[in-house]
């Protein structure tokens, strides 16, 4: 047990406040090397697709959204629940946090999908199942983050968004299936954008420095979001006080 | 009786003593199916073919509007409370509460579903295949919707706030339900959809009551 | 600001509550709070609006858990106690009456949903005994605030065993007459062993009993 308080250390928010404002630019500039090596990658060395030419090329930000409005999900349901079940402000703060760029990720998947579309089918959407989930997913972020607005004390909001964000996690691979059945049911034609072009190492390097940049975004993002909720929260605590005394600003 | 008995039989009997407002959704679901076809048009090929679509949709809005009441009065006027530290446990309390809204919801849109089947020239089968869809599903869409209601207890814009967390969450009962009828129209086994609808209902009734439970505790 | 009370009075101690801290929103109610309610005993508990008295009650009464500290019925921690769930008897600012059941059937769905099955002759004498068995057959709504308050209190009068009450607010909205009737309700409860915590912002006479008070105050903030 005595283990513990060390592993726990950062769970302090003045500590995680300190930590997490030294990290941020850091963080901040490994996203834009990363994504500007990953885009010039996939827009200017990745080969030309045969059956799609140049209009492919805009995968190599849908796919990563796509996986990180998926994976974000997962990461604010695990911290809500923490949160929740350990009554750990921080953990709680952090799932708040992680909502707007979730949602973020879905929209930009989603329109960078329809990117897609329309030069390859004509048609601006297509409801394929993966597209048609990533709306499903944008509604539950949104249903996610309206609730915790909605509800005025801190404490309630949490604990309902807890719960909202672990029984949407289980919910997500059943819906996620039953679009999969329905798109398959009612659409003999193959326009899905599962059938992606044959990787070659370049695009697929591509996309995986793509993922990188865009789970650094996601920290940074994220641990600002998380600051800001902390000073908000912890505003009656004398470690705030004294930074705007140091300062001499108030945030 | 026991205080379960005794819930769900208080429920009833109040709903009795206001028909009005209790025939409301099935009043909604009727008037809102009938506005199918005239924006689409009375052909007929046409409307047997969304028909599925629209009686479950339609299911799904009327059940879900009568969501907002669901624990409201009792919250407001202490019964919650006093329940909630009852002889009956919350999940309990939960159960009752959803069958409640499911005998009063979901049980008149079933019956009613077969009139509507017959506005959109759906064969007799079909309309059988949807009455037993819905009579698998509506208890589905009872559950989701009670954990929206004691999740959003209290706050203002409930009722816009339960449809926006329970709709996504209802989207398979949706594909299967409708899914089922369609396959029936065209001469297929709707049985992996009547299965799939039943592991929902086994899935629900086993989590959403335990859910509904404590988000009654955070919320009170 | 720590504040102990403890009450002797050598009946041995029911409930004991140590460090008791609330919260409400960003606000500290009352921090480290203890005190010691024993059987046998006539509590007040007093303070401004505002001071959390109905948040205490609410603690005690089992609906929500403090934000800091414990609370234990004998030794055994409050939540999930079968015993002290027995005893309890909780009757908040709120009737739990609606609207549209008679008061026959309010009081009867209140009591049987506690545990407690009367018959229809035990709660029509409930309701005569609090002088409101004329109006049993109408609808809640039809009656008036201080009968709807008689109705819920009636609950107190099937309460054949000696019971842990935690009432808030009981004599709102009752006259004279109402209140008379359930402080002799008090009486008899506190004279068979069992307790009886309660609010009021109307002076409490006493009926006669030996009245502690438990009062908050000076324990919010730092």
């Amino acid at each position: 047990m005595k283990n513990l308080p060390r592993f726990f250390t950062f769970a302090s928010p003045s500590r995680f406040y300190r930590a997490a404002g030294w990290a941020i630019p850091w963080i901040y500039a490994v996203a834009v090397l990363v994504s500007l090596a990953g885009l010039y990658l996939g827009f200017f060395v990745a080969p030309v697709d045969a059956t799609q030419g140049n209009s492919y090329r805009i995968i190599f930000i849908h796919v990563p959204a796509a996986w990180m409005s998926m994976v974000l999900y997962l990461v604010m349901a695990f911290w809500a629940a923490i949160g929740w079940a350990f009554n750990a402000r921080l953990a709680s703060m952090v799932a708040r946090s992680l909502a707007p760029t979730g949602a973020a990720f879905t929209f930009l998947a989603l329109w960078t999908g329809a990117f897609w579309g329309k030069p390859t089918w004509g048609a601006w959407w297509v409801w394929d199942a993966r597209l048609t989930s990533e709306l499903i997913l944008l509604f539950l972020y949104l249903g996610y983050m309206a609730l915790v607005e909605a509800i005025d004390d801190t404490r309630r909001a949490d604990q309902a968004g807890a719960l909202l964000a672990v029984i949407g996690a289980v919910n997500v691979p059943i819906i996620y299936f039953s679009v999969r059945w329905w798109n398959t049911l009612h659409q003999g034609a193959t326009i899905s954008m599962t059938a992606a072009p044959k990787m070659a190492n370049t695009m697929l390097l591509s996309m995986l420095l793509m993922t990188i940049a865009f789970w650094a975004y996601a920290f940074a993002v994220v641990f600002m979001r998380t600051r800001a909720l902390v000073l908000e929260r912890e505003r009656d605590n004398e470690w705030v006080r004294a930074l705007g005394v140091n300062n001499g600003s108030v945030a | 009786m026991t205080p379960m008995a005794a819930l769900l039989a208080r429920d009833l009997r109040l709903a009795s003593r206001r028909p009005a407002e209790a025939l409301l959704p099935v009043v909604f679901f009727v008037v809102a199916a009938s506005l199918f076809p005239l924006g689409v048009g009375p052909e007929e090929a046409t409307l047997r073919q969304i028909a599925p679509g629209i009686v479950w949709v339609c299911a799904l809005l009327s059940s879900l509007l009568s969501l907002g009441t669901m624990y409201a009065g009792d919250y407001s006027d202490g019964s919650l409370e006093q329940m909630l530290i009852s002889r009956m446990s919350s999940v309990e309390l939960a159960v009752a509460k959803c069958l409640a809204h499911w005998l009063m919801s979901g049980v008149p849109l079933i019956v009613v579903s077969p009139l509507l089947g017959l506005l959109f020239g759906l064969s007799w089968e079909s309309i059988g295949m949807m009455a037993f869809g819905l009579l698998l599903g509506t208890p589905v869409l009872s559950m989701m919707g009670s954990m929206g209601a004691a999740l959003t207890l209290g706050l203002r814009n409930s009722s816009v706030l339960i449809l926006l967390i329970v709709l996504p969450l209802c989207v398979p009962v949706l594909i299967f339900g409708a899914g089922a009828v369609s396959a029936a129209e065209v001469g297929l086994s709707p049985s992996g959809h009547f299965y799939l609808l039943g592991a929902m209902l086994l899935l629900t009734s086993v989590g959403a009551p335990v859910a509904t439970a404590a988000a009654l505790r955070i919320s009170v | 600001m720590a504040e102990e009370l403890t009450f002797n009075n050598g009946q041995g101690a029911c409930m004991r509550a140590h460090d008791l801290t609330v919260h409400r929103g960003s606000e500290t109610l009352f921090k480290a709070l203890s005190f010691e309610l024993q059987a046998g005993q006539l509590i007040w508990l007093r303070g401004s609006n505002g001071s959390g008295k109905t948040s205490l009650l609410r603690v005690i009464a089992g609906l929500s858990q403090p934000d800091g500290g414990q609370i234990r019925w004998g030794m055994q921690p409050l939540a999930g106690c079968e015993e002290y769930e027995s005893r309890r008897v909780y009757i908040g600012h709120a009737n739990a009456l609606k609207d549209d059941l008679t008061a026959l059937e309010a009081l009867q769905f209140l009591t049987t949903v506690h545990g407690r099955n009367h018959g229809k002759a035990s709660i029509e004498s409930a309701l005569r005994h609090m002088g409101v068995f004329h109006r049993r057959k109408l609808p809640i709504r039809m009656l008036s605030q201080g009968q709807r308050r008689r109705v819920a209190l009636a609950r107190l009068v099937l309460e054949k065993n000696a019971g842990f009450w935690v009432l808030d607010e009981p004599f709102d909205a009752l006259d004279d007459a109402g209140s008379l009737l359930v402080q002799q309700l008090f009486k008899t409860n506190v004279e068979r062993g069992g307790t009886v915590l309660f609010t009021s912002h109307i002076p409490f006479d006493g009926a006669g009993l030996l009245v502690r008070e438990l009062a908050l105050h000076g324990t919010r903030g730092a």
